[in-house]
């Protein structure tokens, strides 16, 4: 469990929608390629959001028609966000190899909590992002968990736009 | 780092879940009248049944009316997200129907509204799940009823005959040392003078015929989940799911997987929606919800002391009653006042009692004589002469409705004018 504290740091409501807001590329680390499973609905959920999805799993070659890389430095693209779909202890070498690539951003995703590799990407001048689903911090901010009822807590009298 | 503002309950009330639309820029929630959507493409619209995209699909399943009144109704409770449903009733169904197996259990309150004690005591037996009813002001009595099988605690905020309030902390901490859910009926109270989830409670349901709405004009109800609840232990939560796929809702969708299976599952398949028109206006009664509540409980604590004071009363059950059982408890959970609908007794000889209340229903000018509660107007009810005539005075004692009870909903007329209308009656009945 993460403390106030680190809440405050790592799942920032506005470095969250900065991120979202800006980037273009996701690597996701441990995405499968099973249609039932979490990651495979996020990263279904990313494309169809006009996000570039890149699967980074040694195991099989290509997920959702995304051409898959055994590792972050195989991949001959800059990355924007590298989201995190493994156990917490795979989180330092993966954090690692973020910060080698230059990417803006490490994402640990819900329920995967290593203090240690958010604060090593913090150090290194990337965003952290600690417990969180992409997928759901999306669906809140650019309004869509709003057509099931979710409490996006958006209040505007504005026009609506992409982002909040 | 910046920090959102974080807006207050008036301005939720008008505001949360609804963005102005990008193409019309329409000021009022619009009433999207519409069964169905049209898709972007084949991709999209395989996406949106496999859950791997949020959107509009059916109105059976969600709507962009409705959506509104249920991200206001979550917003006002505090919670990460609300489902409507076609009326109250339908609301505790699904919840009941989403977390419970057949053989499960529940412990529930014995101050409830009649209706939900029937669904309880005899559908919920149809479906194999048995509720144990208990006298909720003492947690002990809570603890006792409690069985390895027991899934869920249910109680009422402001509880249905007696005017009781429940002891929200007490039990939300015993339903957290049991990793179990309390589930709380929120009706009574609405959102503006007790919010639930604050006290750890973790699913609200409302009838929102009542204080919601407030007009009296739509049947509706929603359910409110606190997002703060761990169901990996809940088979029908946490388990694969055969109608989508194997999917894991919690392991998926996290604190939204409740409502998610909720949805997707319970209410798509029971069918107990709510129609987008009642879905308006609802939201119509919402945007005034603090003001009504605010004159509502001024004009139910003028008329309880009017009633405490009167010759012709035997009791007044009104938690905002300074000598009342409850006013501790009220004070604590609804300090702006305990709600509108209160019950009092008719002094009378016992044989006799049964027919006065009777009179004094038909001698009421202003007081509409009906069964519902949480109008704007005032309504009146004597249940030995309407809904437990069959009864006899023994058996009414029993069921804790005397042949001497009235039940009041205070509305949000003139005070005077009430007063004068109780008083005319009581002057009547005494000729």
């Amino acid at each position: 469990m993460l403390t106030a504290e680190e809440r405050a740091l790592y799942q920032h409501p506005d470095d969250i929608r900065h991120l979202l807001g800006t980037a273009h590329t996701i690597a996701m680390v441990g995405l499968s390629p099973k249609s039932e499973r979490p990651s495979n609905f996020v990263a279904s959920y990313l494309l169809s959001e006009g996000y570039k999805v890149i699967p980074v799993n040694p195991r099989v070659d290509e997920i959702l028609g995304q051409r898959s890389y055994p590792d972050l430095k195989s991949i001959p693209e800059k990355v924007d966000i590298v989201d995190i779909f493994r156990q917490a202890a795979a989180c330092d070498a993966i954090t690692d190899e973020a910060i080698e690539i230059g990417a803006k951003a490490v994402w640990q995703q819900l329920s995967i909590i290593n203090k240690a590799a958010a604060a090593k990407a913090s150090a290194a001048g990337l965003t952290s992002i600690v417990d969180r689903c992409i997928k759901m911090e999306h669906g809140r901010y650019n309004g869509n968990l709003h057509w099931v009822g979710m409490n996006t807590e958006i209040i505007t009298a504005k026009k609506a736009r992409r982002f909040f | 780092m910046s920090q959102r503002k974080k807006f207050g309950f008036e301005t939720r009330m008008l505001h949360a879940g609804h963005i102005p639309d990008a193409v019309t820029g329409a000021r009022a929630v619009p009433i999207y009248q519409t069964t169905s959507y049209v898709f972007d493409d084949t991709d999209k619209a395989a996406q949106l049944f496999e859950l791997k995209q949020y959107g509009n699909i059916y109105t059976r399943i969600n709507n962009p009316t409705t959506a509104v009144f249920e991200e206001r109704m979550a917003s006002l409770e505090g919670g990460t997200g609300a489902l409507a449903t076609s009326s109250g009733m339908a609301a505790q169904f699904i919840v009941l129907m989403t977390l419970l197996e057949p053989g499960d259990e529940i412990v529930a309150s014995s101050h409830l509204y009649g209706g939900t004690y029937t669904q309880f005591e005899h559908t919920m037996k149809k479906l194999s799940v048995k509720v144990h009813f208990v006298d909720p002001t003492d947690i002990k009595n809570w603890e006792k009823a409690i069985t390895p099988k027991t899934k869920a605690l249910y109680g009422e905020t402001i509880g249905n005959p007696k005017g009781s309030i429940l002891d929200l902390e007490a039990i939300a901490a015993l339903a957290n040392d049991k990793r179990m859910p309390l589930i709380v009926d929120n009706t009574f109270a609405s959102p503006y003078l007790c919010r639930p989830l604050e006290y750890g409670a973790h699913i609200v349901v409302h009838s929102a015929t009542k204080f919601i709405g407030g007009h009296g004009s739509s049947i509706g109800g929603v359910i409110v989940e606190s997002g703060e609840f761990d169901y990996s232990h809940y088979p029908t939560i946490a388990d694969p799911t055969a109608a989508y796929h194997k999917l894991k809702f919690f392991e998926t969708f996290g604190h939204y997987g409740f409502l998610m299976k909720a949805r997707a599952v319970t209410l798509r398949d029971t069918g107990g929606c709510i129609s987008p028109f009642n879905s308006f206006l609802l939201i119509q009664g919402l945007e005034t919800l603090s003001l009504r509540m605010d004159r509502h409980v001024q004009n139910a604590q003028a008329i309880a002391e009017f009633l405490k004071e009167h010759a012709q009363v035997e009791w007044v059950n009104y938690a905002g009653l300074t000598d009342s059982p409850y006013y501790d408890l009220a004070q604590k959970y609804t300090p702006k006042g305990p709600g509108a609908v209160f019950s009092f007794g008719l002094k009378g000889k016992s044989g006799e009692v049964r027919a006065k209340g009777k009179q004094f229903i038909e001698e009421l000018q202003l007081f509409s004589h009906l069964a519902n509660v949480g109008d704007a107007r005032s309504l009146v009810i004597h249940p030995a002469s309407t809904t437990h005539q069959q009864l006899s005075d023994e058996e009414l004692q029993k069921a804790g409705v005397g042949p001497e009870l009235i039940r009041l909903s205070i509305g949000l007329e003139t005070t005077e004018d009430l007063i004068w209308d109780l008083e005319q009656a009581f002057h009547a009945i005494s000729r």
